[in-house]
């Protein structure tokens, strides 16, 4: 089991994150039908640094973007999304 | 040195095995009582039903398992070298038919050869009927304990912890590096798998010993040290979390406070493993008999038990461990008649062995023993190329150390190779985790080749692994060392390899013509012993785990005794049987009233969420596929909603309820869904709307009113005239305000009320005394189910199975023209357009009742071209009638088909028509 720092609340136990999606795979919503498709059908997967979205479900349920390592799990960097995080 | 813990004058207790009552003494391991009591056959093996006594003292033991306990206490598989003996201890022993000394499983022994590595594998060659044949002998007679029957009485724990420094083992280098970090200040956890510390100190004090152990322990806690013994560190995870399994009572116990195992979470700062090496056996012929026993757990029960395992030993080693149980022996008053040490020449251990009169032969390997059930009587050796015999009632022997590098790495570490211990030890760690003492350090060894006949040469003694086996799969062309595992099973039993994986990869290497290093090691899994299934679900194992959410009126149906059923997390009536009513009465009957006079039902768990802000509509049209900025308020409608790729998941309501506020309602099973839907589009797709969407599901209590008398009660009890369809108005009923929304689900004129929860049983009081006085009733979910069946109405989880587009469901009228909402992109494929989709369909049984979950067949045998969703009957017409997905389905109407259900015996014949059974025009809930 992970350990995750949440941006709000600091370092946290994994289960109380629940795993979404990878960052490769938001369709946005001004997505053209081919970059839809790819980001529905044909992400990246890399073995190595990924990019993944994560909610604090049990803790303050906001959402964030974590980057790790898929193989090591090592954790480099968590940021916020959300109202909170707009410039 | 400080002599036995086993005191030869202390109290005895009583333990049995297979019948029959022995005594022990306390602080004795089952297995160390076990030879006290001159009992040499223990167990008989997975695969050939060879009997097999006590080979180790520690958590390695292959052979020795027994089953601990009796009906759901029962511990199968239990190592006895790892169970401590206690008053009324009730040990079996396993695999072995009628009796342990006559095993008929043991003609398995002389069919051996056919059952060598792969067999398994090669019965399934030839027709399936032999391999069901085969099948059924190789299940009876292949196995070790059976798991118990009954649920076992009692609980197990979980608890976390966090620390600075967790040491794993409390053997001298252990105890040493928790006793720095401790008086440095640091949180420290120590756990040691032994019921008491110091690990070698017990079996070879030296200049620390017992006593030292003990004061260094009594100092590690003064200085705030946690101390956990019956601890196995037993899985390393990501981020240094480790797991403990801590035994609170012994297989079998009746623990003294209700708790018998308790599972740890431990995140420490940094991690310390003294994990120690465990000694490896030598192969030779019948080395898995009674009598053959490790040179190191020789001593452990001449020394800390007090018990001779042998009275006449032969001692076998390739290296100067050995030489000290020699002498524990000797000074313990057994003969040693031969030590044979592999090695070319005498070491200073052997040339002062053979000063002190004991029999040294250099060049000496092993290559057979011989005896009988329960016994050894003789060992051959090949001396200088030249046989040479021995009597002898014990073996011990030692072929090095394999350092116990499981946690190193489970924690993702790598591996050096140090040739002069012949082992693998500790290089790079990818956690902060270092790895000290015996592990880090193995004794050098000399490597010896096997030099006897490989078919009875056994390395892996839990899963009768021979080295003929090894050389069976290389010969079959199996390479790689993963291969090999597999194929043999060598390594995969309980002990998961720790004493044989070293002597396999050996013989691969010796096969490969390459050193050990270079043929490769199989992977390093938790759990480092066996687990306890029930520790890891913890108090979940009694039913704690599901939560049931209450209704915020369960007490008000509880009082009326319906029948439940679970939805989502919820129970909510199913029916509301009168006297002696079925289920299926009680519902027919409920739905009869909706139809023809009025009923109410609890509606409480549909999803709700309250939208508001500038941006609310524009918000609800990315998340809803219809048109929403044009409700003029206080007016509703249905909706559905689309995955990315333009599937249909969920349907429901949306409301507006003043210029800024809307109210969405959507299906109880998918409510989490929905709700992490909503926040995922609000948070990261659209932070910058101006808009709040809020989960009000259980703020809301809800009751449905419907039936043609509806009106004529709504009017009642909001004391004004109700709203027209898909409309909503604020209101009061009993004084609290509600929320009153004119929708069907039925198909009758109906009404939802939403109230605040906790005023929820006024209103519904209110509600059910009005529609008493209509003369109606409650209806549960069946009367529901019946309602929207027939009216062709969709359900999710049901007709929008997940694979259902809005065209496929004739949703498509519905949509958005203007596009824009989530999904639209991904509806747009070409694919999605294409003709052989299923579609949705109603189905009329022409003969026989047409079964749930039947497919949809042309003819007999013939492939399905759909299935049936929901089944239910005509209200008041009676007839079975369905709703289906078809191939092609819209363009099938008038088409028969068969609704087939091998699973129930069932079948129907059916008519493909509109899926709308009752009141095609709508014009019933409408004034």
């Amino acid at each position: 089991m992970m350990q995750i720092t949440c941006p709000h609340c600091g370092p946290r136990a994994q289960s109380e994150f629940i795993y979404e999606r990878t960052v490769d795979s938001v369709v946005p919503l001004d997505a053209a039908p081919e970059q839809a498709m790819t980001a529905l059908f044909s992400r990246a997967n890399p073995r190595g640094v990924d990019e993944e979205i994560w909610r604090h479900t049990y803790g303050c349920r906001a959402w964030l973007i974590m980057t790790r390592h898929r193989v090591t799990n090592e954790i480099s960097a968590t940021r916020a999304v959300g109202p909170e995080a707009l410039p | 040195m400080s002599g036995p813990t086993r005191d030869p004058k202390g109290a005895t207790i009583s333990f049995s095995f297979d019948g029959k009552t022995y005594k022990a003494r306390a602080g004795d391991t089952l297995a160390a009582a076990l030879l006290a009591n001159g009992v040499g056959l223990v167990g008989r093996s997975f695969k050939y039903h060879r009997p097999r006594g006590i080979m180790t003292a520690g958590i390695e033991e292959p052979n020795a398992l027994v089953t601990v306990g009796e009906g759901g206490r029962a511990e199968p598989n239990t190592r006895a070298t790892d169970v401590f003996v206690y008053d009324g201890l009730i040990a079996r022993s396993q695999n072995r038919w009628p009796s342990l000394s006559f095993d008929m499983g043991a003609v398995f022994s002389l069919a051996a050869p056919m059952l060598g590595a792969g067999f398994y594998y090669k019965t399934f060659f030839g027709s399936a009927k032999r391999w069901m044949f085969y099948e059924y002998f190789i299940r009876k007679a292949a196995g070790l304990g059976n798991a118990p029957t009954k649920a076992d009485p009692d609980r197990f724990s979980q608890r976390a912890a966090f620390c600075d420094v967790l040491v794993v083992g409390a053997g001298p280098a252990g105890l040493q590096a928790a006793l720095e970090q401790a008086e440095a200040g640091k949180r420290v956890i120590l756990v040691e798998q032994d019921n008491i510390l110091g690990a070698s100190l017990i079996r070879d004090p030296q200049e620390l010993d017992a006593a030292w152990a003990e004061a260094a322990s009594a100092r590690i806690r003064a200085a705030g040290g946690r101390i956990l013994t019956r601890t196995t560190a037993s899985g390393y995870w990501e981020h240094d979390l480790v797991t403990l399994t801590q035994r609170l009572s012994e297989p079998g116990e009746v623990p003294t406070n209700g708790v018998t195992q308790r599972l740890w979470h431990v995140r420490a700062s940094q991690v310390i493993l003294a994990t120690g090496s465990i000694e490896r056996p030598i192969a030779f012929a019948h080395n898995d008999r009674p009598g053959v026993m490790l040179s190191q757990a020789t001593r452990t029960y001449v020394r800390r038990f007090g018990v001779l395992p042998g009275k006449r030993v032969v001692i076998a080693t390739n290296n100067d461990d050995a030489y000290k149980t020699a002498h524990a022996l000797q000074d313990a008053g057994a003969e040693i008649v031969a030590i044979l040490d592999a090695r070319p020449q005498f070491s200073d251990a052997a040339a002062s062995a053979e000063s002190a009169g004991l029999p040294v032969w250099t060049n000496a390997v092993p290559s057979s023993v011989s005896g009988a059930r329960h016994c050894l009587s003789g060992v051959t050796a090949i001396v200088d190329g030249q046989s040479k015999n021995w009597k002898a009632d014990l073996i011990a022997v030692s072929g090095g150390f394999t350092p116990v590098v499981h946690l190193h790495m489970q924690a993702g570490g790598t591996l050096d190779w140090n040739e002069a211990a012949q082992a693998f030890v500790p290089a790079v760690s990818r956690q902060n985790v270092t790895t000290i003492g015996g592990a880090a350090n193995p004794d050098p060894v000399f490597p010896v080749t096997p030099v006897s006949n490989p078919k009875k040469s056994f390395i892996d003694f839990q899963n009768d692994v021979s080295l003929a086996d090894v050389d069976l799969a290389w010969a079959e062309g199996y390479r790689s060392v993963e291969h090999l595992k597999r194929y043999t099973t060598l390594g995969m039993a309980t002990d998961q390899g720790k004493l044989s994986n070293m002597a396999a990869l050996g013989r691969l290497a010796e096969k490969q013509g390459v050193s050990i290093p270079e043929a490769g090691l199989t992977t390093f899994r938790p759990p480092y012993t066996p687990v306890s299934m029930g520790l890891i679900a913890g108090a979940g194992a009694k039913n704690a785990g599901a939560h049931v959410r209450r209704l915020a009126l369960y007490d008000v149906h509880a009082a009326k005794n319906p029948i439940w059923q679970p939805l989502g997390y919820w129970f909510r009536p199913r029916a509301y049987p009168q006297g002696q009513e079925t289920l299926a009465q009680a519902a027919l009957r409920e739905a009869k009233e909706v139809r023809t006079g009025v009923g109410m039902t609890d509606v409480s768990t549909l999803a709700k969420f309250e939208v508001s802000g500038p941006d609310a509509a524009a918000f609800l049209e990315l998340i809803c596929a219809t048109t929403v900025s044009k409700l003029a308020v206080g007016r509703g409608r249905y909706t559905f909603m689309l995955r990315e790729d333009g599937i249909a998941f969920d349907d429901g309501t949306v409301w507006r309820l003043d210029e800024n506020r809307y109210l969405l309602t959507s299906s109880t099973g998918g409510a989490d869904r929905m709700a992490t839907h909503i926040s995922y589009v609000r948070q990261y797709l659209c932070p910058q709307m101006k808009v709040s969407a809020v989960n009000v599901q259980e703020h809301y209590a809800g009751i449905a009113i419907a039936g043609p008398k509806a009106k004529a009660a709504m009017d009642a009890l909001i004391k004004a005239d109700s709203p027209r369809h898909m409309s909503t108005v604020p209101a009061e009923i009993a004084g609290v305000p509600v929320i009153v929304l004119a929708a069907s689900y039925s198909g009758e004129r109906a009404f939802e009320v939403y109230v605040e929860a906790s005023h929820a049983a006024s209103v519904w009081a209110a509600c059910e005394a009005e529609v008493t006085a209509q003369g109606g009733c409650l209806y549960g979910l069946e009367a529901m189910e019946f309602l929207r069946i027939e009216k062709g109405h969709l359900v999710v989880g049901g007709e929008v199975d997940g694979r259902m587009t809005p065209m496929d469901l004739a949703l498509d009228k519905m949509l958005n023209k203007a596009g824009g909402y989530i999904g639209a992109t991904g509806l747009s494929r070409p694919a999605l357009a294409e003709p052989g989709r299923r579609q949705l369909v109603g189905l009329e049984a022409i003969e026989g009742d047409i079964p749930e979950g039947a497919m949809l067949i042309t003819r007999k045998g013939g492939s399905p071209h759909g299935h049936v969703s929901a089944a239910a009957f005509r209200i008041l017409e009676g007839g079975s009638v369905a709703l289906g997905q078809l191939k092609d389905g819209f363009s099938r109407h008038g088409e028969e088909l068969i609704a087939s259900s091998p699973t129930r015996g069932q079948e129907a014949r059916v008519r493909v028509v509109h899926p709308h059974f009752y009141d095609t025009v709508g014009e019933r809930y409408r004034d």
